[in-house]
């Protein structure tokens, strides 16, 4: 009896001094939403929980490796204790409750996190390799870095125009893969003013590693004024245009503009030179096969270059974005 | 020359080279008459390293008394008695001799992969790149993670071939022919496997989702091609011990009299069987994506990419319950040896493993929790996960119960059992938050997975399966491992491998994500980066010294041949090493397996002659 009693005290102890030193070291960063909140709370069960069991099996471990070791010039067996059904029945009954309140608590937090705000600002979001675009719908508004205003819910309408990749904000603790070819949705409620960064979650190629862009968690009032802006905003050149959408989209992730070789053809001198296609013919790069090239990549593929590689920016880039690029390809002589 | 070509092995090699070379031959040649462009790279690639694996296993003569048959002639087994060590670099039908093979190619692969994470760890022990470029980086890390699975799963067939026909008191396998198939498909799988290294290497990571795969360099498919041929291996290994454990167990040896890892590998075996076809499939509708052009996930053609990871998960969530169920066995195989006691519960702990391996088929969405998928499945997924909680709590409680009131030993096998059984608790405790769908979506694709998984497979594989080497070894050589290096590698191994996943949890949790070649400055995590990178090479160190003490004990081991673990198991009451075909005379079973303390009973009698 008295052996039990000692390990009963010492998982107690053992539970709270384990469960203090994994809230004290900083696990989590800052929490930035109010789903943040809701899934930290069931962290916290969680961590009593592995508190716990791990205090009960590590504390019953080490009591019984000590105290029950065969000691010096110790002959014998063991006692021949062989099982006890009843204890059985009990470690497999307990633990299925416990399993099942658990998942029960899951499930709400889920509906919770998952509560849908119908007056929600909608956001559409396209990824790439290696980019990440933000369409404001109700705005006419199109950015490459996500505004927020806080305090109100934000429902993401995401898709992907490659390969599949995954909206992380870590602050947010949500994630939510981005699939070609259908669109999955995310709703966040960003409580916390302040600058993040959306980090691509899913393996998505070579510079998967550097797929992050920035999130800012705004007042109602700058959020106002930034639609603004972007609203009234004096068009730049659609040379200086293209050049900032090249690098905004990932284009030149795979187009160098110093005529070294990559996963595409070089831009440099691109416009007006003959090009091989993988057919065997030749064509002029004047607009027209510059414009094809970007909005149908597949239609006119360059000889020694894969096709299916680039994506298919059609639904990405609308026209004025798409000209502006050409007119930015032709400065690079 | 013609004394090397008499060396299985070389001659599977040569004769692969030769397949390899005429597939590509003979595709580049068909392309040329159809009047298509001749050379095509990839089909070529993927062709040629198909007939060379089939060559490879002609070539070695792992299929000569098949086509003998196929001849109507007879076959005799052959006598091994002379071979000497060269039997293991060839063809050899006996059990022993396979499980040997299967576990010095689990320890090469192990070794590779290890070392493809130590560059990579190296590489992020500071944050820009700094010596990798991206493509190396990812296919190294895209190769460790299905370099170690397979070198596990050879690893798991090492232990289940080596021991199953000892401890049933059976003469060999159920199939030695086909045992023998199976073990040499794993050797050119293997090296294909490897080869994506030379064929532009690949970007996808172990999990190969498309539409990356499909877009990736020529390197994935050797990834694809290797892995489906070491899965048919499998699938046909695990058959085999199926009917081994079913149909050849000694007189009296009832299903609950069975060594306890019987128990283990048979639910592993079941999961082998039936679920392995689901990665192979995933992986070769992928291959034929690339090659034929058929949409099965591109969307562009009407496919569905999240129709892949249902696939794939599968067999791939299953997969680490066919990787820990026997180690776990041998945790609860060797605990009641050194705790001089009877295993705590024996039937629960027998059910337990074939409940986990149920239970194991029923969760594969929780790796889907974001990808995408119904969302009403989410939920169910749930359930499910969190149940394997239950029977794995048994085993848990099942250990405890057969260390209370024992008369505890503590040499090298038992500190890795009881490492594991740390270990693999912190894996298991660290699984429901990934259940819970509302932390997973935290979780999920994070270094904190990366721990969690590297905690079970550590706990339920690593740890048990050098406990199983130390443990079988004097067995297997008639020579025991050195203890004082068996402690070395112990303790640089356990403690630096427990702080190196307790560390990638807690990255994890604070925005590490996984598979990244490069992380931001910002997330203020070099420091911890660097303690990984350290406590890395010293698991790295730990397993060299085990290295240096497997060479050394082979030749100047203390002799073992008695029965120095004292253990009530059939392969101990004879003489070590084992004889080819196993027990010069039948055994009947006439106690309880594990019946440690109970004065006069035995578990098997030998009969007289």
């Amino acid at each position: 009896m008295k052996r039990y009693v000692t390990i009963l005290v010492l998982v107690i102890v053992s539970t709270f001094v384990i469960h203090a030193w994994l809230v004290g070291i900083g696990l989590f960063p800052t929490g930035a939403s109010t789903q943040s909140v809701i899934i930290d709370q069931l962290f916290h069960v969680h961590i009593w929980i592995i508190s716990f069991l791990f205090s009960l099996i590590m504390v019953t471990l080490i009591y019984s490796v000590v105290i029950f070791r065969r000691k010096k010039g110790e002959t014998g067996e063991g006692a021949h204790l062989t099982g006890n059904s009843t204890l059985e029945i009990a470690w497999t009954g307990i633990p299925l409750m416990a399993v099942l309140v658990l998942a029960f608590v899951g499930a709400t937090t889920l509906g919770e996190i998952r509560a849908i705000d119908p007056s929600a600002l909608q956001v559409r979001v396209n990824a790439g390799q290696w980019f990440w675009q933000y369409q404001y719908p109700e705005y006419g508004v199109t950015s490459t870095e996500l505004y927020l205003p806080v305090s109100k819910q934000v429902n993401l309408q995401m898709t992907s125009v490659d390969v599949i990749h995954s909206f992380w904000v870590p602050e947010f603790r949500v994630k939510q893969d981005l699939v070609p070819g259908q669109t999955t949705e995310l709703r966040v409620t960003p409580s916390l003013i302040g600058v993040y960064k959306v980090r691509c979650a899913e393996l998505c190629g070579l510079r998967h590693a550097y797929m992050e862009g920035l999130v800012y968690v705004v007042s109602q009032t700058d959020f106002d004024n930034w639609i603004l802006k972007q609203q009234s905003a004096a068009p730049p050149s659609p040379e200086l245009r293209g050049q900032q959408l090249a690098s905004q989209y990932g284009c030149t992730n795979c187009h160098s503009i110093d005529g070294s070789a990559m996963n595409g053809p070089t831009w440099l001198r691109l416009a007006g030179s003959n090009v091989e296609l993988t057919d065997g013919s030749t064509v002029v790069a004047d607009d027209d096969y510059l414009r094809t090239s970007i909005i149908s990549p597949n239609t006119q593929v360059v000889m020694g270059f894969q096709a299916n590689v680039m994506p298919d920016f059609s639904t990405v880039l609308d026209q004025t974005m798409v000209e502006s690029l050409i007119a930015y390809i032709k400065t690079l002589k | 020359m013609r004394k090397i070509y008499s060396i299985g092995l070389v001659r599977g090699l040569l004769w692969q080279i030769l397949g390899t070379a005429l597939g590509i031959g003979i595709l580049t040649g068909i392309r040329y008459l159809m009047g298509l462009t001749a050379w095509k790279g990839e089909s070529a690639a993927v062709f040629g390293a198909l007939l060379g694996s089939l060559f490879f296993v002609y070539g070695i003569g792992a299929m000569d008394d098949w086509i003998k048959v196929a001849g109507g002639q007879e076959v005799h087994e052959p006598d091994e008695s002379g071979w000497g060590s060269m039997r293991y670099f060839g063809v050899s039908l006996d059990h022993k001799v396979i499980g040997i093979q299967y576990l010095a190619l689990s320890l090469v692969l192990m070794i590779v992969g290890g070392s493809f994470a130590l560059i990579f760890r190296t590489e992020l022990a500071d944050t820009g790149m700094q010596f990798l470029t991206l493509m190396e980086y990812n296919t190294l890390m895209s190769l460790h993670g299905m370099v170690m699975i397979v070198g596990i799963l050879v690893g798991v067939a090492a232990f289940m071939n080596y021991l199953i026909p000892m401890m049933l008191g059976a003469r060999d396998m159920a199939f030695p022919r086909l045992n023998a198939f199976s073990f040499w498909l794993a050797v050119p799988a293997s090296l294909i496997l490897l080869s994506s290294m030379a064929l532009g290497g690949f970007d996808t990571g172990w999990t190969g989702y498309p539409p990356l795969s499909a877009r990736a360099p020529v390197g994935v498919q050797m990834f694809f091609l290797g892995v489906s041929l070491a899965g048919m291996g499998t699938v046909l290994s695990s058959l085999n011990i199926i009917a081994t454990a079913i149909r050849m167990r000694a007189t009296g040896m009832t299903g609950f009299r069975l060594p306890i890892f019987v128990w283990g590998s048979l639910a592993t075996s079941l999961v082998s069987l039936t679920a392995t076809q689901l990665i192979g499939l995933s992986f070769q509708m992928v291959m034929f994506q690339r090659l034929f052009g058929m949409g099965f996930f591109d969307p562009a053609k009407g496919g569905n990419p999240i129709l892949f990871q249902h696939l794939f998960w599968f067999y791939s969530h299953p997969a680490v319950y066919v990787f820990v169920l026997p180690g776990l066995g041998i945790i609860s195989e060797l605990l009641p040896v050194f705790a001089r006691k009877p295993l705590y519960g024996y039937k629960w702990v027998a059910i337990s493993s074939f409940s986990i391996a149920i239970i194991g088929f029923l969760v594969w969405g929780h790796h889907m929790f974001a990808s995408g998928m119904a969302e009403y499945l989410r939920v169910p997924f749930m359930y499910s996960t969190l149940l394997v909680a239950v029977p794995t709590g048994v085993k848990f409680f099942s250990w405890l119960g057969t260390l209370w009131r024992g008369k505890i030993e503590f040499p090298v096998p038992m500190l890795f059992v009881l490492a594991g059984i740390v270990v693999f608790l912190i894996g298991g405790l660290t699984g429901p938050p990934n259940a819970t769908i509302a932390t997973d979506l935290h979780l999920t694709d994070t270094y904190f997975i990366t721990g969690h998984f590297h905690d079970t497979m550590f706990g339920g594989y690593v740890f048990p399966f050098f406990a199983a080497i130390y443990y079988w070894f004097p067995k297997m050589t008639g020579k025991r491992l050195n203890e004082t290096l068996g402690k070395v590698h112990f303790w640089l191994m356990a403690p630096a491998f427990i702080i190196l996943s307790t560390v990638m949890m807690r990255t994890g949790l604070l925005g590490m994500r996984r598979r990244i070649a490069d992380y931001d400055p910002e997330l203020y995590l070099v420091q911890d980066h660097v303690v990984m990178t350290v406590a890395g090479f010293l698991v790295a160190v730990g397993i060299l010294v085990f290295i240096i003490n497997t060479f050394w004990s082979l030749r100047r081991g203390e002799v073992a041949t008695g029965n120095i673990w004292n253990s009530r198991s059939p392969e101990w009451q004879v003489p070590s090493p084992m004889p080819a075909h196993n027990y010069d005379r039948p055994f009947e079973v006439v106690g309880e397996p594990y019946d440690y303390g109970l004065p006069g009973s035995v578990y098997v009698e030998f009969k007289e002659e």
